[in-house]
């Protein structure tokens, strides 16, 4: 799909985009925690993330082959694989949900495949979710799925590389719905001691093709680095970090978390 | 035989997808999309599709240019040991009631197949300026022929094991870190081969810039099945010849192990387009064809065994070379179009194999192609008279130990 024909596809943005351009022209700079859905807590981490100040939510539906994801997310998967946590019983716990922001999952194609695009697609929907982000489906392979996306009305959010060719980018931010998500470093998710250079590097590529929100995400792991992040990006991912609080110290302390993020991005 | 070496038979150019008729093969180029009819496929974070566009023009690039191919050969045959001999096993072949015939890739340099895959990687590494190979490991073989080649051509060298497989197979950890590559136990996941590859990825992912992923079978992303299937082409090639030479013409039956499939689809590449009829023998644990539904995990659509929401299972088998859930998409092409077979053995049937080869021929063969003999063996009385050709992938030396305590166990060697 060419970036003429994904920008004429849609009229109108999803419940996701509209509430994350409207915070952008407001000013916010956008932040977007992810929790693993099914881990032990995880709801009261989600509605003490929203309570925090998070703009929207992602939930993460734990798979068996998590291959974007370093360690910490790894665990938490592992650990809610044990108790049980399938995508059926996630999607049942965020339908009960009220947090007053847009919830995105984030899982991996294979659950996405065996269900059927459609299926995958209105299951989310009718769970409340607006979104979803499949990391193992990379653009070139995404045509069927955006497709089917597009058809049931659920925003199909892409991801960008540092690696990603400039003759993709364009095309890439095009056919993503409610932001297009940049993978800020070479590697998978986890905190590092520093921002990478390729963090602002790939925000600043997507922003000169798209007007679509921007945000940045794998490998922002303190509020400085989100400040840091922000100074080219339209907002940040932050996942390691809250799963990593979530494990060891409960859901609120992710509400303690999300919070020092929100005020180091609105006076940072 | 000789011949077959270093010419480049129409058949084995064909495979590359030059514009011969031939390249209509049964098993020809993928797609452009690297498809095998619905499966393959590119299905890797955005971070390494470029990678895998980068590594399929390397390789059409090297793969046309006549000095690669030629350093490639030679190697294989100055360093790896090519052309592996064929072996007529009459003693099996008096008990059986068939003809049995037996490509002897166990007697390569590493002791299987893997070299020939391993060999055409790293000199595709080398080509394109990477200094540093990652490899996933199973049984430890794969992973020994990578930390060879890496130390034949210099290279830095880490491979993933599972850390289930790490114990099981603790002489090739040893061979591996002898060779000077570093082996890290994965202890993710079912600490098998799936959980090795999940981690060769991850780190790839990281380091794609200076770093090769040697993947070591028909699997993962588009270029991988058809690359590492093209540098396996070599044995079918030679098998073929090598056949014909002794019998006038091509077995009645191609036999191999399959777990992801590069020995199989290696030795099917030699007589797909012929009348032979085509088994890829999986181990009934990790029967992928067999039991397994469409998925996409590892870069590829292919026959996956999955729970009923679309969980990966873990496979168990007694071989950890075929303990994998998955299978390379061009079999699961070749399965659904019919021109191959996938029948499962049992981990009793493939222990009673291992000690029969062992006895009756003096081979003691990897864990792996006992599979593929064990399923000859329940299939003879249906094959009498009929020649069957068994791509004997590996030597048994690394399952030795295991087997101490498994025959030890059962009272069959004291």
């Amino acid at each position: 799909m060419s970036a003429a024909e994904a920008s004429t596809q849609r009229d109108s943005f999803g419940a996701l985009e509209t509430h994350l351009r409207a915070r952008r022209e407001s000013g916010a700079k956008l932040l977007v925690p992810y929790v693993t859905g099914g881990y032990q807590g995880w709801q009261r981490a989600v509605e003490a993330a929203a309570a925090a100040g998070a703009d929207a939510i992602e939930i993460g539906v734990p798979f068996s082959d998590p291959v974007m994801d370093g360690p910490v997310i790894q665990q938490a998967s592992t650990a809610a694989l044990a108790d049980g946590a399938t995508p059926a019983s996630v999607l049942e716990e965020a339908r009960e949900l009220d947090t007053g922001v847009p919830h995105a999952v984030m899982t991996y194609y294979n659950l996405c495949h065996h269900q059927g695009h459609e299926r995958f697609a209105s299951a989310l929907l009718d769970a409340g979710v607006c979104a979803a982000i499949l990391p193992d489906l990379p653009y070139v392979e995404a045509g069927p799925w955006l497709e089917a996306a597009a058809e049931t009305g659920l925003e199909a959010i892409l991801l960008a590389a540092p690696t990603t060719p400039e003759h993709r980018l364009a095309d890439l931010c095009g056919a993503s719905r409610g932001f297009v998500y940049a993978v800020g470093l070479l590697g998978v998710t986890g905190e590092r001691s520093a921002l990478a250079r390729t963090a602002t590097e790939i925000a600043a590529r997507c922003l000169a093709v798209t007007d679509r929100p921007v945000l940045t995400g794998v490998g922002i792991g303190s509020p400085s680095q989100a400040v840091e992040a922000c100074e080219v990006s339209d907002g940040v991912i932050i996942g390691s970090a809250v799963v990593r609080t979530l494990m060891s110290d409960g859901p609120e302390a992710v509400g303690e978390l999300v919070a020092s993020y929100r005020t180091a991005l609105d006076h940072g | 035989m000789a011949a077959e070496t270093d010419g480049h038979t129409p058949g084995s150019r064909s495979v590359m997808g030059e514009p011969t008729p031939s390249s209509r093969s049964v098993m020809g180029e993928p797609t452009t999309d690297g498809r095998f009819g619905e499966f393959g496929g590119r299905f890797v974070p955005e971070t390494l599709v470029a990678a895998c566009e980068e590594l399929e023009a390397a390789f059409r690039e090297a793969w046309a240019d006549p000095a690669f191919v030629a350093e490639f050969e030679t190697t294989l045959r100055d360093y790896g040991g090519r052309p592996s001999p064929l072996t007529e096993c009459r003693n099996l072949s008096s008990q059986l009631g068939v003809r049995l015939l037996v490509k002897r890739e166990d007697l390569n340099h590493t002791g299987s197949h893997k070299i020939n895959n391993v060999i055409g990687q790293a000199l595709l590494a080398q080509r394109m300026g990477k200094t540093r190979l990652v490899a996933e490991t199973g049984a430890g073989q794969h992973g020994v022929a990578t930390a060879t080649a890496a130390a034949l051509l210099g290279m830095e060298c880490k491979v993933y094991m599972g850390a289930v497989d790490v114990d099981r197979q603790a002489l090739n950890v040893f061979r591996m870190r002898l060779l000077g590559s570093e082996v890290e136990s994965v202890q993710s996941g079912s600490r098998t081969l799936k959980d090795a590859v999940n981690e060769a990825l991850r780190d790839w992912v990281a380091t794609v810039e200076n770093t090769h992923y040697c993947l070591g079978s028909v699997m993962g992303p588009h270029p991988y099945p058809w690359m590492v299937r093209t540098f396996h082409h070599v044995l079918g090639d030679e098998a073929a010849a090598q056949c014909k030479d002794l019998t006038g013409g091509d077995p009645d039956v191609v036999v191999a192990c399959v777990g992801g499939g590069s020995n199989a689809a290696g030795i099917f590449s030699g007589f797909a387009d012929g009348d032979a009829r085509l088994v890829g023998v999986e181990p009934a644990g990790g029967a992928a064809v067999g039991r397994g539904v469409p998925g996409v995990v590892h870069g590829m659509t292919s026959y996956l065994m999955q729970d009923e929401v679309g969980q990966v299972m873990e496979a168990e088998s007694i071989s950890a070379g075929l303990d994998y859930p998955g299978v390379g998409p061009e079999h699961a092409y070749l399965a659904a179009i019919g021109r191959a077979e996938y029948p499962s053995v049992t981990d009793a049937e493939v222990v009673e194999a291992f000690t029969l080869m062992s006895r009756a021929e003096g081979i003691i063969p990897a864990l792996e192609c006992a599979h593929a003999l064990a399923w000859i063996v329940r299939a003879a009385p249906d094959m009498q008279g009929q020649t069957v050709l068994m791509n004997l992938s590996g030597r048994g030396d690394k399952d030795v130990d295991q087997m101490m305590d498994v025959l030890g166990m059962h009272g069959i060697v004291s």
